[in-house]
């Protein structure tokens, strides 16, 4: 139960097209993740899979059933919103019950969810309290709370980790992947974040302008980006892509090279610069260097380099490691 | 130093915002004060301590029945103002929830007949109201104060409702709840604040009403403001008869706005920071 088809999926608002014509495959018990720029038409695509958007052609399938045309309740599915939306007025007991409540689940069945529901997340002391009186992480996890009472067949997640601080964004993070181990079911997570993309998915859906640039593990796609975008998107710091004749030398028109893929040295090498800013991160440090005939260019090295700035160093592109993009940013 | 003169500035502030109350509160005061005087008090100077006599009070109910005025404010504000609210909520939501390109025009619209003198139509609307038979009737002043009021209703409700995140619906959409149930356990209890500081106002401005109520009603259907006007009789002035009726006129609302303040003052404010 919870896999989604998407087929030939197009998204007009008026005269705009925000997705002009999407396949896409989910299948049961993955995590797919959907990640891109902002504007890039991801939530739309979310928002029309559970329904509180219609389409403008395309037939969207949950388990084989044509849903195209369903409400967004009797799609059996669960959404969990960037603002949290949980209902102010009703506790946190309410609100996790609510779901239930619709279904006309009897009072019995509901308080044995619900108990259960808080206990997975560690809500059970807070049932009485209203949203208003949690913090973020705990509203987020009682917006899961309802998600999961239902038992939906598949989760739909809207940026719900951008509301928080980062630490809690880690926490979170692990809790709801753990989540997804445990209970196996079909997850849909939408963001912007591409640490989130490549720390939680099973499959990741870059998406741009409403199209889709390439759907990929996240090694793969980290390993052998299909074009541009994607090499520029996946991975951080991000890729550095060079153009002009350095690129021409290895017969392409851009080359990428991501920054743990350069050799630093102060004597000798392929590429010699100044260094800009260092970035000291402990475990890593980022250089910064302005190389000659090539442009700023980002290396990462181990924590405890003793580079400054305005020393000259030489970066060495690892051979086998180099990307080749031709003239329409394709990966040759 | 700097604590001193912030607690003179205080103290200063502080009479000030008195004194602008006073200025304000002063008409009120003075009626309540003279309706408690002989009329020959009344008319003898400005004075704010009264003889102290009932007299007026049981005059204005004996010779002229204040019961029957004060029914009619009350059948009239309210009916009004549920009227108003019936076709207003439906209306603010629709716009709030889905708006078209139109909907700020419309009530743009709205409120630009709010802007327009009432003497404007009031020959027009007297005519009609004498050929439909609806002169000096209940039912007439309620539709007049319903139709002129409503403006001011769809914009309040227009106001609260867009307050209330898309997302939220949304959310209980998602959670299976039909347009009913999304209505019933999630909307109105969010809305309810807002409608009841619509309620309470609109209540307050047909209750306060007088161009129409004077204009379009004689004896049977006149509410509280007609009955007061109608103590400058051809008789002359009676200013402690008046008083006395202008104090009873105004007590319900007085009394029903001092425990609503929290409500009306959210409401009239709602909005203005954000």
């Amino acid at each position: 139960m919870g896999n989604i088809t998407l087929k030939n999926v197009c998204k007009a608002f008026g005269s705009t097209t925000v997705i002009p014509d999407i396949d896409l495959d989910v299948a049961e018990g993955e995590f797919v993740v959907f990640v891109g720029p902002s504007g890039c038409g991801k939530s739309t695509l979310l928002r029309l899979i559970a329904g509180l958007e219609d389409t403008t052609s395309g037939t969207i399938l949950i388990d084989g059933k044509d849903v195209t045309r369903e409400a967004p309740a009797r799609r059996g599915l669960a959404m969990v919103f960037q603002s949290y939306a949980l209902y102010p007025h009703m506790s946190v007991y309410s609100n996790i019950a609510f779901p239930l409540k619709m279904a006309g689940t009897d009072r019995n069945t509901i308080d044995r969810k619900v108990r259960a529901a808080a206990e997975t997340l560690n809500l059970t002391s807070y049932l009485d309290r209203r949203p208003g009186q949690l913090s973020g992480g705990q509203r987020q996890r009682v917006a899961i709370g309802r998600a999961i009472v239902r038992q939906p067949k598949a989760f739909l997640f809207d940026e719900p980790l951008s509301n928080l601080d980062a630490a809690l964004r880690g926490t979170m993070r692990l809790e709801i992947s753990e989540l997804h181990h445990k209970l196996g079911t079909t997850m849909i997570y939408v963001t912007h974040d591409q640490v989130e993309a490549m720390t939680m998915a099973d499959k990741i859906v870059v998406l741009n302008a409403g199209n889709v640039e390439q759907v990929g593990s996240p090694l793969e796609l980290y390993r052998s980006p299909r074009n541009l975008f994607v090499a520029g998107f996946i991975g951080s710091p991000r890729m550095n892509l060079v153009t002009g004749p350095e690129a021409a030398r290895h017969n392409a028109s851009t080359i990428g090279v991501r920054p743990e893929h350069l050799k630093l040295s102060t004597t000798e090498g392929a590429w010699k610069g100044t260094v800009g800013v260092a970035e000291h991160l402990g475990s890593d440090t980022f250089l910064h260097v302005q190389t000659d005939g090539i442009g700023q260019v980002t290396a990462r090295t181990d924590g405890e380099i003793s580079l400054r700035h305005g020393d000259t160093v030489w970066l060495t592109p690892e051979p086998d490691k180099i990307h080749r993009f031709d003239e329409k940013g394709l990966a040759i | 130093m700097a604590r001193a003169v912030s607690t003179r500035r205080k103290t200063i502030a502080t009479i000030a915002a008195w004194l602008v109350a006073l200025v304000i509160f002063f008409p009120i005061l003075y009626t309540v004060a003279t309706s408690f005087k002989t009329e020959a008090e009344a008319i003898s100077g400005i004075s704010l301590i009264p003889s102290g006599t009932f007299e007026n009070y049981v005059q204005v109910q004996t010779q002229r029945d204040y019961f029957k005025p004060f029914m009619n404010s009350v059948v009239i504000s309210v009916g009004s103002t549920v009227i108003a609210l019936l076709i207003g909520i439906p209306a603010a939501w629709s716009m709030a929830f889905s708006p078209t390109k139109r909907t700020k025009d419309v009530l743009m619209w709205m409120l630009s007949t709010k802007m327009m003198p009432a003497v404007g139509v009031l020959v027009p609307l007297y005519l009609m109201f004498r050929d439909f038979g609806l002169l000096d009737t209940r039912i007439g002043l309620t539709v007049v104060f319903t139709l002129i009021n409503l403006p001011i209703v769809v914009w309040m409700l227009y106001t609260y409702f867009r307050e209330i995140p898309g997302e939220i619906l949304e959310a209980a959409r998602m959670d299976g709840a039909s347009l009913v149930g999304e209505i019933v356990y999630v909307l109105t209890p969010m809305a309810v604040p807002g409608i009841a500081s619509t309620l309470l106002l609109n209540i307050i401005l047909a209750w306060n009403e007088a161009f129409w109520s004077i204009r379009l009603s004689a004896a049977n259907a006149a509410p509280l403001t007609a009955f007061i006007a109608s103590f400058s009789s051809p008789q002359g002035l009676f200013w402690a008869k008046l008083s006395a009726a202008s104090t009873l006129a105004i007590a319900p609302i007085l009394i029903m706005g001092w425990f609503s303040q929290r409500q009306l003052v959210r409401g009239l404010t709602f909005g203005a920071v954000k």
